[in-house]
């Protein structure tokens, strides 16, 4: 195990090297000039003359070669540094470390419907395949997997709020608020977590010691709870890294429907103002956190799996 | 793979209902968009500001948008651009992580390596969102759309791609193709490709769906087409100010996009029976 762990921590610097580097050079491939766009910034909108943009490029050090900038700017982001946004000045880390919470509290809440409600699914669909609520289930999978995060978000809206009326479109407090961005987030992960747990479910109930368990007359109900199920969620473990990735994604669509004040609605706005150093700091802010419930999700799966503890990868 | 009949394949396939369904969907919506230009339809640009959300009628069959346009028009040009973009993406994601699976799987080595670090790299980052950044970045254009997808969406399938030309590289044909002195370049094309084209096809098939969910998120954000170039994503966008009023400015495009996903995958999960049936099923 700690071996493991070793190897599999020995495998964070370099990710983290690219992926700062991926985002320090999507900066740099976007048009236009930070001393320019500060300046216009300062003096409301008018053009500065180029003198002054020249000096002002000196002073942050714009003029510095490309190994240098990047250098600087690493050292910046380690010290909770992401500069500052090209329209309001304000700091990039501050606003981010502001919103976070809030997409969090989405991704969480939705990834805790979809495994609430996908993992129960999965296993009565299991323990009667065939049956209507197998059919049923294997609906709501190529349901889930085909209707994209942000037309049931719109579908959820016209009907919940806007018809019956019964919760709030857009805003961000109270938890009645919560309910539909993250029905609406949810459902492709569920549906996925579902078929997984099912499939998963199927093969441990045919393995030889599910014979066991009920030839030493345990009920079907302990066969299913105490020693299926276990082992069945171990691959279920594993989805829910790559849930999180979606479910970041989609959550910057759905933020910007339900005016939920996360950080993917302040890279949205950021990307219509042309606030290329918030995109730089979102990149950086998210893929650092998807790395992290990564690492998270396999030490778990390790630690829950004991055939695994001594193998070699 | 050995020689079948394709007589044989064709039957096999139509005893597959769900497969057939997916077939149809994809099938009506590729004729849909290559023939929408000989359709008696209405300019699909051309404003009817006294029409402006009208509901269907004899004149528009599904209705009027925002500005009095033909929203039957606007449909089927907008799979146009929403599936023509998607294909194109498709083909530039599947060739790209052709070719870096098959470098990497055939030689090995420090490329395998190096390549295999770029893959690490990219599926670091979840996908939409560096895909939302670069076209962010790139500024709002359907180019700048298939760019950022093309660019990020390659290297699961590149990793995929190498485990089989990996394990097709230790087959005896290929052993067989080297001793009578075939050229890495004809056993990589006549005898490793063909032998994975079959998982390949099932591959492309299946992201099919996954691409058309990202290319319309894109367009819905507001990062790829540009009025009045009509795109599934960019109406339903569009629609969210007239959920109220006219919430079938909603249902068509929201419809479209979900039938259209669906019919993707139900093909390639009738496809993966077909040509890869040792495939792990889900």
């Amino acid at each position: 195990m700690s071996g493991y762990l070793l190897r599999r921590l020995l495998t964070l610097p370099p990710l983290l090297v690219g992926i700062s580097l991926i985002s320090f050079l999507l900066l740099n491939f976007a048009p236009g000039d930070a001393a320019e766009i500060t300046l216009r910034r300062q003096n409301g909108g008018i053009t500065p003359p180029k003198e002054a943009v020249i000096a002002l490029r000196q002073e942050l050090g714009l003029d510095a070669p490309l190994p240098v900038r990047y250098v600087r700017w690493i050292a910046g982001a380690l010290r909770g540094d992401l500069g500052e946004s090209y329209r309001s000045g304000n700091s990039i880390a501050a606003e981010l470390a502001r919103r976070l919470p809030a997409t969090l509290l989405l991704a969480a809440v939705s990834l805790a419907i979809a495994v609430a409600a996908g993992v129960p699914l999965g296993v009565l669909a299991a323990m009667k395949p065939g049956s209507w609520l197998d059919s049923a289930s294997r609906l709501l999978a190529l349901v889930g997997a085909a209707i994209p995060s942000y037309v049931l978000a719109l579908l959820l809206m016209l009907l919940f709020a806007v018809r019956l009326d019964w919760l709030p479109a857009i805003g961000y407090g109270s938890p009645r608020n919560l309910v539909l961005p993250a029905l609406a987030l949810s459902l492709g992960v569920m549906a996925q977590l579902m078929r997984l747990t099912r499939a998963s479910m199927l093969e441990v109930l045919g393995q030889d010691y599910m014979r066991t368990a009920r030839s030493k007359g345990l009920s079907e109900r302990a066969v299913v709870l105490k020693h299926a199920l276990k082992n069945a969620l171990l691959p279920v473990v594993t989805v829910i890294g790559t849930g999180t990735g979606h479910l970041l994604g989609g959550a910057v669509i759905i933020e910007t429907i339900f005016g939920w004040p996360g950080v993917g609605q302040f890279v949205v706005v950021g990307i219509a103002q042309r606030d290329y150093p918030v995109v730089q700091g979102f990149v950086l802010y998210l893929a650092v956190v998807f790395l992290l419930v990564n690492l998270t999700v396999d030490l778990t799966y390790r630690f829950l799996d004991p055939r695994l503890h001594f193998g070699a990868r | 793979m050995t020689k079948v009949s394709l007589p044989r394949y064709l039957v096999r396939f139509l005893h597959d209902p769900a497969a057939v369904v997916g077939l149809i969907i994809v099938g009506v919506a590729v004729l849909a968009a290559a023939l929408a230009p000989l359709l008696p339809l209405q300019d699909p640009t051309q404003l009817f500001l006294e029409h402006r959300l009208a509901p269907p009628s004899a004149q528009f069959l599904l209705g009027a948008d925002h500005l009095g346009r033909d929203e039957l028009s606007r449909m089927i040009y907008g799979a146009r651009t929403t599936l023509g973009l998607s294909g194109m993406a498709l083909m530039i994601i599947m060739s790209i992580a052709l070719m870096v699976g098959s470098l990497s799987g055939y030689y090995g080595g420090w490329l395998d390596t190096l390549l295999m670090g770029i893959v690490d790299l990219l599926l670091a980052f979840p996908s939409l969102i560096l895909g939302i950044a670069v076209a962010g970045i790139l500024g709002p254009s359907l180019i700048n759309v298939l760019i950022a997808v093309s660019v990020v969406w390659w290297a699961g399938h590149a990793r995929v791609i190498r485990g089989m030309v990996l394990s097709a590289r230790e087959r005896e044909y290929v052993d067989a193709a080297r001793a009578i002195g075939a050229s890495d370049f004809r056993i990589v094309v006549h005898h490793i490709a063909r032998n994975i084209l079959g998982p390949f096809v099932v591959l492309g098939t299946l992201d099919m769906g996954w691409i058309i969910l990202g290319i319309a998120g894109l367009n819905f954000l507001g990062l790829g087409s540009q009025p009045p170039t009509p795109e599934w994503g960019a109406m339903l966008n569009d629609s969210r100010s007239y959920l109220q009023t006219a919430p079938q400015l909603l249902l068509y495009p929201g419809t479209a996009i979900f039938l259209l996903v669906l019919g993707f995958n139900l093909l390639g999960d009738g496809l993966r029976d077909l040509l890869d049936p040792m495939a792990y099923r889900r």
